[in-house]
């Protein structure tokens, strides 16, 4: 393993540290492991927080600031953060309004943030409601699983969620759109190799030189099927078709189309995807409203891709032009 | 036969041999989850359990403040909460939590309290984790340890007759938990993949129902 870290036990607390001095407009408690927005809250805001797993950087951290989340928390590389943290997360953002928590579908973050959300509500009595992202179409059978997770909607959802809040909208109204986005989000991810988890020290699993892992999930879990590596043409097919046959993205306002790179993939080649999966959309009839291109949320230094699809209307356009300034997403300010 | 009752000692005695069982078998459990999980169910449930024991520790030290069952119970819920992570600290703290509401404010509880509160402790991993039987997770073997500790004790059976009996169907529930298709938590991501695994949690439930079967119901 070759990393540019000191000690492995300490990745995440020195993250953090860079994070605090690199952004002075964000607040970090490094004894909790949260991220604080570092402006001035308006009373009567909704206060978003999210978390997870560290490693999927700029998500959530990155994603704190005016126009998105107000605080992340962050846990061990690849494991939920605990009740405590979000807890203490959940009191400090609260103004009254209420606390809306974002969370990705994985059966350890749900719990938490649940843990989190009682105990939280019984000690001060803050209004929390909640939001599952769950929009990993390579999990087919989710009766049977524990349901599709959650991944490139999240990066969408913070956004939008997080405009409406700053709009001054309700916890039920920036709950309702929070959920609204959610429903109308598909992804699909591909891996050209696995990633590595510092306290490991060896890549998650073995895919040889010549296969690509169709279908995987940001934590490097199994995909859908192994085949040999294709033309990006033949790899843009192979994502968008299972997010296209899953929900109907014609007509309308049409889409936010989304080419995340999943840590260890270049930019060029994200926009080499990008141009494919334009290609298809235009093909199939879907008008691609707004892009996003690049790193996101990603699985530490795994290459590879995913395609997310977000059917919007005008509502949720004119929410995701609003402004943001976060150490990952800025525009408007 | 005494009149045996689960005191706040006999549940310090309790947690601590089931933290020095996890220690015993943290690679055991880290194996079997690296089959069908994320390879951490070892290392997170020793780190908690460790964190736990060091917090009755630190209790006592200070002239033991934990003098209700409750309150024990209520200690060890929110310190494996605080230091497990991932699934497992939710579903165990939620265990120890629910446990602790159940017992309440009492020194010692009878043999029926302390069949109630472990049911009240299952009824919360099952509302937590929303698992069914047969679904291959910490209920398979829970759920019958507790049935088998209930219909025992009011069969007339001791608690220590009964906890041996418990401590059996939680074996026998692990071990059935081995050609299981998983419903829940990440081993579900492998849906027929997951055939042929013992699931890691029942495993470390077993450990825990054993760890009372050896240290509750008779006095030392």
């Amino acid at each position: 393993m070759k990393k540019l870290i000191n000690k492995t036990e300490n990745v995440v607390s020195e993250a953090l540290l860079g994070m605090d001095a690199a952004h002075p407009d964000l607040r970090v408690d490094h004894e909790h492991k949260i991220i604080y927005r570092g402006d001035d809250r308006r009373p009567g805001k909704v206060g978003l927080i999210s978390g997870g797993g560290s490693g999927h950087d700029p998500l959530h951290g990155g994603f704190v600031g005016l126009g998105m989340l107000d605080a992340a928390c962050a846990g061990e590389v690849f494991t939920s953060p605990v009740p405590g943290q979000i807890m203490e997360a959940t009191k400090t953002v609260d103004d009254g309004a209420g606390v809306l928590h974002i969370v990705k579908n994985y059966t350890g973050d749900v719990m938490n943030f649940e843990m989190a959300a009682e105990m939280a509500a019984e000690e001060t009595g803050v209004n929390v409601l909640s939001v599952i992202t769950n929009d990993d179409v390579a999990v087919q059978d989710s009766l049977y699983t524990a349901g599709r997770r959650g991944v490139g909607v999240t990066v969408l959802l913070e956004k939008i969620a997080g405009a409406a809040a700053e709009e001054g909208r309700s916890l039920a109204q920036v709950a309702e759109i929070a959920h609204r986005v959610n429903a109308n989000g598909r992804s699909m991810g591909v891996a050209l190799t696995s990633c590595t988890v510092p306290a490991a020290g060896k890549p998650t699993f073995d895919l040889p030189g010549g296969e690509i892992e169709m279908g995987v999930g940001i934590h490097g879990e199994p995909g859908r099927k192994r085949l040999p590596i294709a033309s990006a043409k033949e790899i843009a097919a192979l994502l968008v078709e299972p997010i296209v046959g899953d929900l109907d993205f014609t007509g309308g306002d049409g889409v936010i189309a989304f080419v995340n790179g999943l840590g260890g993939t270049p930019l060029m080649e994200l926009y080499l995807m990008y141009n494919e999966v334009a290609q298809i959309l235009k093909k199939s009839g879907i008008h691609v409203a707004r892009s996003l291109v690049g790193p996101y949320i990603t699985a530490l230094d795994m290459a590879g891709c995913s395609v997310t699809l977000l059917k919007i209307g005008p509502e949720m356009l004119s929410l995701w032009d609003a402004p943001v300034r976060t150490p990952g997403l800025r525009w408007g300010v | 036969m005494t009149d045996t009752s689960v005191d706040v000692e006999a549940l310090d005695r309790w947690i601590r041999r089931f933290a020095e069982e996890v220690s015993k078998n943290k690679d055991l459990l880290t194996d079997l989850d690296s089959a069908i999980g994320d390879a951490d169910h070892g290392s997170n449930m020793d780190r908690g359990m460790s964190a736990t024991v060091a917090a009755l520790d630190e209790a006592s030290s200070q002239g033991r403040p934990l003098t209700t069952a409750g309150a024990l119970l209520k200690t060890v819920g929110m310190t494996v909460v605080s230091s497990i992570g991932g699934a497992s600290g939710p579903l165990y703290g939620t265990l120890f939590l629910r446990m602790g509401t159940s017992a309440g404010d009492v020194e010692a509880l009878d043999d029926a309290g302390f069949s109630a509160a472990l049911t009240a402790g299952l009824a919360g991993v099952v509302a937590r984790g929303k698992a069914e039987l047969g679904d291959k997770t910490m209920c398979d073997a829970l759920a019958p340890a507790c049935a088998a500790l209930d219909a025992s004790l009011a069969g007339g059976a001791g608690l220590s007759e009964a906890l041996a009996v418990a401590a059996t169907s939680a074996d026998t529930g692990r071990d059935a938990t081995i050609p299981m298709l998983a419903r829940k938590g990440r081993a579900s991501y492998l849906g027929e993949r997951s055939i042929g695994h013992q699931d890691p949690g029942a495993t470390s439930v077993a450990l825990l129902v054993n760890a009372a079967a050896a240290t509750l119901g008779s006095r030392p």
